[in-house]
């Protein structure tokens, strides 16, 4: 960001040099932010907080009143009192979120070491506050903003739209008509919102190289610096004339889980936004812990389902390892020389492998929990012996 | 059970890397090296010597190192001259030095390859030493640069580098060399691979500033260190470790051994000959001391030469020492003179830095070697036990809690048992033993000034004591964090604490392994034991004796007094406190003067993971 600065004071496009990758509205900010660095850092983080405490507040509200429309319409079956949630429980999730995100090391790293990562935590968390309020405008505009800043939160459009479909009680059918409407209508403000930005930083620059820049850098991945991702050591070992292929294959893979999950948690649009989110960071070419810090600090959310987690001690121990042992290996292979860049993958892989895993612990215990609930705790077979839920 | 068979285990293990047949022979790996076949031909040995006597002379008559002298004697010989001034701050004066800041300097000259553009370097130093130490090396470095000078088949430039102030000013030298600042001084500068540390020393005004632009010659492949303090040698020494308990390439090592044996000349590691009858339980007890010596060397992260220091820029170094000991057969200069040429004529023979042979390896004799893939399984086991412990803990003590697969109709609703050991009992005694290890990492250097107005001791003594001051107190904490917690503190709190303290440990101990294997081993080989075996309940006295034993202090004074058996002087009880004493102090200069990471490994890692333990054992 600095460089991006230095060259539009001396009156050169930002982007020609092969450092600068942000989009034209953050410098403008940083241009007039950049001798108070530490303290937008720090702000935009508190924000981010505020910003997901109201926003849980909101849906907490949301879920207890659809948990008791569903109780008095009898979907629940009878033995199930232990899993219903009590507002006394839920009393504290707002500010546990907030805490968890501001408590958690990786938002303390992402904030010391100033990474623009903190920015996009901010719009992603007004998009979430703005969709759980239910104001379709400013969520379309603040997710225009985020794809602008990065390409991947388009995928966080399938559940804003369907958390919006069920807000205004419309339901998702594909023959109706007010279904179709609401969708265009939503889909029409959020490219709108994306063509104004994108003008935006046009007149700004007066140029159009920014587009190759930005959105061409994070499909294509040129550049191939290690970080917490999987990207940088396939593409470092793979030839040349397959790179094309392996890059398309690996941005497939980010969008690919939108259809799926949207077709399976159809009626639980938030839990798939985190799901979402969490799978954005985990594929996205150039992840940060940033990111992280942002998807984990929505897991107070869902404490609920503590008991159904089944491998939740070993993945927080494999995360906590791989964490500490990344500075080591790091130190090793940068510095002393004496590993080489396998060990410092081997441990990408691990820590990724443990988030990809927690991500579907959650998701499998969230599954599990709403087939108890619509079919009772104690299962049993047609010949009535003790049955148990598996997942195919 | 499994846990005392796995411990036995790696101990087992580790003791036996030291038998001559299991380990392999060391092999030269990088092939620019391979043969010896180069024709040695210094005949300088009396000159040498010439220069060694006047360099004693005008050393006694400046009181500290003559650097006009040397200067000149540099430029007849037809080498480029640079001088380099530097002064330190010291963050206490220790016993040796006596005062705050110090000052010397460097004097170095550089030859210049005839044929070739000064892309590569090879250093050979000297120390300058008080007394009549290192007169010789001083002296045959100058009679090797005068005969270097005159040969043509030199690709690479020499850096012959007399430093002042042994480590302090090779670390002046090498900073400024590599223009960074790695032990931190305040004003910018990069923050080398520890930029937590140099945060935190930052407070601290430990600078080091030299002048002027220094003269360079490229990016430095090799050094070697010399010290010599007699006209003729019984054998040549040489050290390894370096700063942290890094190593250099094994192949620097196989150099020394093989021009050793092809000029005859005796050779021997930590100080002891190679027994040439193998498979006998004499010679497995000599490797075996040799494999132990080398392993407290390199938990103390002390480098053991002046050549510690590069190691951390990726330059390969050793410290070579000569001896004279009470041996009949003597080598003159010209010996040694023509093994150290045969060495560097085989390093400038070199293409690229020496990567092909080990980084990591353990030496039970100067030919045989352990390397990491050997020797790691012993490590392994004993993070076994830790790793049993952990298991055992979560899936039967904690049964309850664990959410389980199976509704069991059988057991009571999960809200009407006993409500989780919430996790906010337990943050008390973590926060308090953490906040311990960071008051004995930051007090004592900090409180120095304070403790010498109020009791009549030395600075340097007065930041040992209060380390141990800081340290026991610390184990009086479990009664007031009790006191704190009040009725919180349930039955089965401790066993969540154990679990915490032994994660910690685990983690703790596997980051010092994979960074200085001897520190983590030892500290593993020690805590291990008390960490799995700790609870409340039981034999408490015992068990708090073996936690005592097992504290990482204990280990350091146990540490001394091996280390102090195993060279064969061993060390009375009055005198082993001293040199504890001394241990402690120069662990934590070492720490701010060139960034060993012992001192806040122990005291910020160790620490608080024992104390943690140890608050387990008083669980009321």
């Amino acid at each position: 960001v600095v460089e991006g600065l230095a060259l539009l004071d001396l009156g050169v496009s930002p982007y020609s040099g092969a450092i600068f990758h942000e989009t034209p509205l953050i410098i403008y900010l940083f241009h007039f932010l950049i001798e108070y660095a530490e303290l937008v850092f720090m702000i935009t983080d508190v924000l981010t907080a505020v910003a997901l405490y109201l926003a849980i507040q909101d849906f907490n509200k949301v879920v207890f009143k659809k948990q008791k429309l569903l109780i008095e319409l009898d979907k629940y079956a009878p033995d199930v009192a232990e899993l219903i949630q009590t507002p006394m429980e839920m009393h504290y999730i707002p500010l546990k979120v907030a805490l968890f995100y501001l408590l958690n090391p990786y938002s303390v790293m992402s904030c010391v070491a100033k990474s623009t990562c903190a920015i996009n935590n901010t719009i992603i968390a007004f998009f979430i506050l703005a969709t759980i309020k239910g104001s379709a405008f400013l969520s379309a505009v603040f997710l225009a903003l985020a794809t602008y800043q990065s390409l991947y939160p388009l995928t966080l459009f399938a559940p804003a739209l369907l958390y919006l479909l069920q807000r205004q009680f419309i339901p998702i059918k594909l023959k109706s008509k007010s279904f179709w409407l609401y969708t265009t209508q939503y889909a029409a403000l959020y490219l709108c919102s994306l063509v104004v930005i994108i003008c935006l930083s046009f007149f700004l620059l007066n140029s159009w190289d920014f587009i190759p820049s930005v959105y061409g850098f994070i499909l294509s991945v040129p550049d191939l610096t290690p970080n917490i991702g999987l990207f940088w050591y396939f593409f470092a070992e793979m030839f040349e004339h397959f790179s094309l292929f392996f890059v398309c294959v690996f941005q497939i893979n980010v969008f690919f889980y939108t259809i799926p999950l949207a077709i399976k948690l159809k009626e639980h649009p938030v839990f798939f936004m985190f799901v979402q989110l969490a799978i954005i960071s985990i594929f996205k070419s150039y992840p940060t812990v940033g990111d992280i810090a942002l998807y984990m600090a929505f897991l107070p959310v869902w404490s609920h389902l503590y008991r159904f987690l089944r491998n939740i001690f070993i993945l927080s121990c494999v995360l906590i390892v791989c964490s500490v042992l990344f500075p080591v290996l790091w130190h090793l292979w940068i510095y002393a020389g004496s590993a080489n860049s396998n060990f410092y993958y081997a441990i990408t892989l691990t820590f990724n492998i443990g988030q990809i895993l927690l991500v579907s612990d959650y998701f499998y215990a969230f599954l599990r929990r709403e087939y108890y609930l619509t079919h009772g705790l104690h299962l049993t077979r047609q010949d009535g012996t003790e049955a148990m839920l598996v997942l195919k | 059970p499994g846990s005392i068979l796995s411990y036995v285990l790696g101990l087992g293990w580790f003791l036996a890397l030291a038998f001559p047949p299991l380990a392999p022979r060391t092999y030269m790996s990088e092939n620019a090296m391979g043969s010896t076949m180069v024709e040695e031909r210094f005949p300088l040995g009396q000159r040498a010597l010439a220069f060694a006597r006047q360099f004693a002379a005008h050393k006694k008559k400046a009181g500290a190192m003559p650097v006009a002298w040397l200067e000149q004697t540099l430029w007849s010989l037809g080498l480029e001259v640079h001088r380099q001034p530097f002064t330190r701050t010291l963050p206490f004066p220790d016993e040796s030095r006596e005062r705050y800041m110090v000052k010397g300097t460097n004097v170095y000259g550089i030859l210049r390859a005839p044929r070739a553009a000064s892309t590569e370097a090879l250093v050979l130093s000297t120390p300058c030493s008080e007394g009549p130490h290192n007169d010789q090396a001083v002296g045959l470095a100058l009679a090797l640069a005068s005969y270097f000078r005159g040969q043509i088949y030199w690709a690479k430039d020499i850096i012959f580098l007399v430093n002042e102030h042994d480590l302090l000013g090779m670390e002046a030298w090498l900073e400024a060399y590599h223009d960074v600042n790695l032990t931190g001084e305040p004003g910018g500068g990069t923050a080398g691979s520890w930029p937590v540390l140099a945060g935190l020393t930052r407070a601290l005004p430990a600078e080091v500033s030299s002048s002027g632009t220094l003269g360079r010659a490229g990016a430095i492949q090799a050094a070697i260190s010399l010290e010599l303090s007699s006209d003729v040698v019984t054998s040549m020494d040489v050290a390894v470790e370096g700063l942290n308990g890094q190593l250099p390439n094994l192949d620097l090592l196989n150099l020394f051994h093989a021009f050793c044996q092809k000029n005859g000349l005796l050779c021997t590691i930590q100080g002891k000959l190679q027994r040439s009858d193998l498979d006998s339980l004499p010679a497995y007890a000599h490797s075996l001391q040799t494999l132990l010596l080398m392993v407290l060397a390199q938990a103390s992260g002390r480098p053991r030469g002046d050549h510690g220091l590069f190691l951390r820029y990726r330059i390969e170094a050793i410290t070579l020492r000569g001896i004279n000991s009470f041996r009949q057969y003597k080598y003159d200069m010209t010996t040694v003179g023509r093994t150290l040429e045969g060495m560097f004529r085989k390093l400038n023979n070199l293409l690229e830095r020496l990567h092909q042979s080990y980084f990591f390896y353990l030496l039970p004799s100067l030919s045989r070697f352990v390397s990491i893939g050997l020797y790691m399984p012993a490590f392994g086991f004993l993070l076994l036990v830790l790793i049993l412990r952990i298991s055992f803990l979560t899936l039967l003590h904690l049964h309850p809690l664990v959410p389980t697969t199976l509704w069991d109709p059988c057991d009571p609703p999960w809200y009407l048992q006993e409500p989780r050991p919430g996790l906010l009992v337990l943050v008390p005694p973590v926060l308090v033993c953490h906040g311990a290890g960071l008051a004995l990492y930051l007090l004592p250097v900090r409180g120095q000034h304070m403790a010498t107005q109020h009791f009549p001791v030395a600075e340097a003594e007065a930041v040992v004591l209060t380390l141990i001051a800081i340290y026991v107190a610390g184990m009086a904490l479990p009664h007031s964090t009790h006191r704190v917690l009040g009725a919180a503190g349930s039955a089965r709190g401790w066993m969540v604490l154990k679990l915490l303290a032994l994660l910690e440990l685990a983690l703790l101990l596997s980051a010092l392994a994979l960074l200085n294997f001897s520190l983590g081993f030892v500290l593993a080989l020690t805590m291990v034991p008390a960490a799995a075996a700790v609870q409340p309940h039981g034999p408490r006295v015992l068990l708090a004796v073996v936690l005592v034993l097992a504290t990482p202090a204990v280990t350091l004074l146990l540490g001394i007094f091996l280390e102090r058996e195993l060279l064969e002087t061993p060390a009375g009880p009055a005198e082993g406190w001293q040199l504890f004493l001394g241990a402690l102090g120069q662990g934590l200069l070492q720490h701010h003067l060139y960034g060993a990471f012992l001192c806040p490994a122990l005291a910020l890692g160790a620490y608080p993971a024992w104390l943690l333990l140890w608050n387990v054992l008083f669980w009321q």
